[in-house]
């Protein structure tokens, strides 16, 4: 089912698209960080605003690489259950001996396994970059991907819990709308933290319960920023308010109850 | 057959009852159907056949009853190493070509890749697709779809194989093919349940047939020709026929019913018309004709569904 669900999005220039469009991305920031390099030399900069300007152009590449990829697992994910459900191609599939919970999980692996590439090009692409441009890298490049990767995980695996409930169109809606609450969410911790609002903050933290996509984000912007950025909380990225290790632990469990959810709920639905 | 062990059976249900939302697909169906018979679903469109196929695939979840397949229950993973399916509108990946989909659904059966090698071109050549294999399936009609349906179905040469609406989108000669292919299917020793409204179909191909309204199996019927009498209608054009003497042949028939100089009986047997002629000779009746018909499989739909079916 893997092998298929990979065919299927190479077939249907899913793939080659998505990567086009992460390609015209680097081609984007790495030009803008050309400039950017060019006036450090212009104007004459102390090395440490320059570290700190290119450390934030890192976090900024990659916070937009975080912003691709949760799009493009929703988009590319929602269909592929309640759309082979209402189309009744799952009859065909589903009548084989093969135990439902194996189909939706060997769909579950393939689109993993395309995200993982996905992140990992993109984010290794942006950093490869800077490091050529401007000499540095993410911080903690090896657990700030595993977060982002995480997050999309997360998406992915709410996506197909709620694919296995309602059509493709309100699967979308409601996944974005829960990711929406966490970003909107993750904004107001921030500005609590900022205000020292504690209600406000923990309103962040409710969203972050309810879905715990944006809180891997920000985690992951605070182990790849630079420590100074972190210490001064000066960055715009997010990381006031840094979700603690507690969470990264809990979206794991959100992450494999959702998948569970969506395993046992396709075993046991009509088709 | 209600004495038959449930493992002689392909089929096996008590009482299957699916209700949608508080909508009755299937009010209660019970069916036995014995290995090896060509059996059809008879029934207007509504009437439950695919919701029971459905249900006998573990498709979709009975609310109450019990049904086996094969002699195991219905929804074990095993058992379904040994059933083919052609769901009614058969819809696959529109980019993959019939090889490629052949070789999907043989993984998911869990084929060897030799075997598969040996199998595919042997049903693509069956179901006329080997100069179309390398086309995608987009660029396929609704009746070559049908036929890689068909192939799909045959792949692991299964003892039970479920048809639902085979020859739907298929023209005369595609027809031909799937009633030569369910006749090497019964011939291999399979049995194949194929759901139809197309009755000529249905009595060209089937051992026996089960009429479906409502949910319900109204009747189940012999389609041997030596039981051709089984279900016949008398027609006698007589005169001085009065109503008391009509009545009397309710001796040798449930139904008399009289239609200007036609009398009607449904009889079950061809050898009581000697019998009814020397009755009604005998009360003074003149005897024009004496036919004695085979009810179709048509008429006996109708008459089962009644007009205001088939909706």
């Amino acid at each position: 089912m893997a092998g298929v669900t990979f065919r299927e999005a190479a077939r249907k220039k899913m793939l080659w698209m998505a990567l086009a469009a992460g390609g015209a991305f680097l081609i984007l920031f790495g030009t803008g960080l050309h400039f950017q390099a060019k006036d450090f030399a212009v104007h004459g900069m102390s090395p440490v605003l320059r570290r700190e300007i290119s450390f934030t152009m890192v976090t900024m590449g990659l916070y937009a690489v975080d912003l691709l990829a949760v799009l493009m697992t929703i988009l590319t994910s929602i269909d592929t259950l309640s759309g082979e459900i209402a189309s009744g191609t799952i009859q065909a599939i589903a009548t084989k001996p093969v135990p439902r919970w194996q189909v939706l999980l060997g769909k579950w692996l393939g689109f993993c396994g395309m995200l993982t590439a996905y992140i990992a090009v993109m984010v290794c692409g942006v950093n490869a970059l800077t490091y050529a441009m401007a000499g540095v890298t993410a911080r903690h490049l090896a657990r700030g991907l595993s977060l982002m990767w995480m997050e999309s995980v997360v998406l992915l695996s709410v996506t197909f819990a709620f694919a296995t409930y309602f059509s493709t169109l309100t699967t979308g809606v409601l996944t974005l709308g829960l990711h929406g609450l966490a970003f909107l969410g993750g904004w107001i911790e921030q500005f609590g933290a900022i205000t020292q609002t504690q209600r406000a903050v923990n309103v962040g933290v409710i969203a972050s319960v309810l879905m715990p996509s944006e809180a891997l984000w920000r985690r992951a912007a605070f182990e790849m920023q630079s420590p100074l950025a972190n210490a001064l909380r000066i960055s715009p990225f997010s990381t006031l308010s840094v979700p603690s290790k507690a969470m990264i632990f809990y979206a794991a469990l959100y992450l494999a109850i959702a998948l569970v959810i969506a395993m046992r709920r396709f075993s046991q639905r009509d088709l | 057959m209600e004495m038959s062990r449930s493992s002689d059976l392909a089929i096996h249900t008590r009482g299957l009852r699916k209700v949608f939302s508080g909508k009755v697909a299937v009010r209660n169906l019970t069916l036995d159907v014995p290995r090896g018979e060509v059996f059809g679903l008879l029934g207007p469109n509504g009437a439950g056949k695919s919701t029971s196929v459905k249900m006998l695939l573990g498709l979709v979840f009975p609310t109450s009853g019990e049904a086996q397949i094969l002699g195991c229950p219905v929804g074990d993973v095993k058992t379904r190493r040994k059933v083919g399916f052609l769901p009614e509108h058969f819809r696959f990946y529109d980019w993959l070509s019939p090889t490629e989909l052949l070789n999907v659904h043989g993984r998911l059966y869990g084929m060897s890749y030799a075997r598969l090698h040996e199998r595919v071109p042997v049903l693509l050549d069956l179901v006329g697709l080997t100069p179309h294999c390398d086309k995608r399936l987009r660029d396929f009609s609704k009746g070559m779809l049908q036929r890689i349906g068909l192939a799909q179905a045959l792949l692991n040469e299964p003892d039970l194989i479920f048809l639902d609406e085979p020859t739907s989108g298929l023209d005369p000669i595609g027809r031909r093919l799937v009633r030569d292919i369910i006749k090497a299917q019964r011939d291999r020793g399979a049995t194949v349940i194929l759901n139809s409204h197309l009755l000529g179909e249905v009595e060209i191909t089937c051992n026996r047939v089960a009429f479906i309204k409502d949910g319900e199996v109204v009747e189940t019927r012999q389609l041997n020709d030596d039981l051709v009498e089984e279900q016949s209608r008398l027609s006698i054009r007589a005169g001085n026929v009065t109503a008391e003497i009509a009545s009397g042949l309710s001796q040798w028939s449930r139904s008399v019913r009289t239609e200007g100089e036609h009398l009607m009986l449904s009889v079950s047997s061809g050898t009581m018309v000697p019998e009814v002629v020397r009755y009604l000779v005998a009360h003074g009746v003149d005897v024009y004709e004496v036919t004695l018909q085979r009810l179709s499989l048509e008429e006996r739909f109708l008459e089962i569904v009644g007009t205001d079916g088939g909706l």
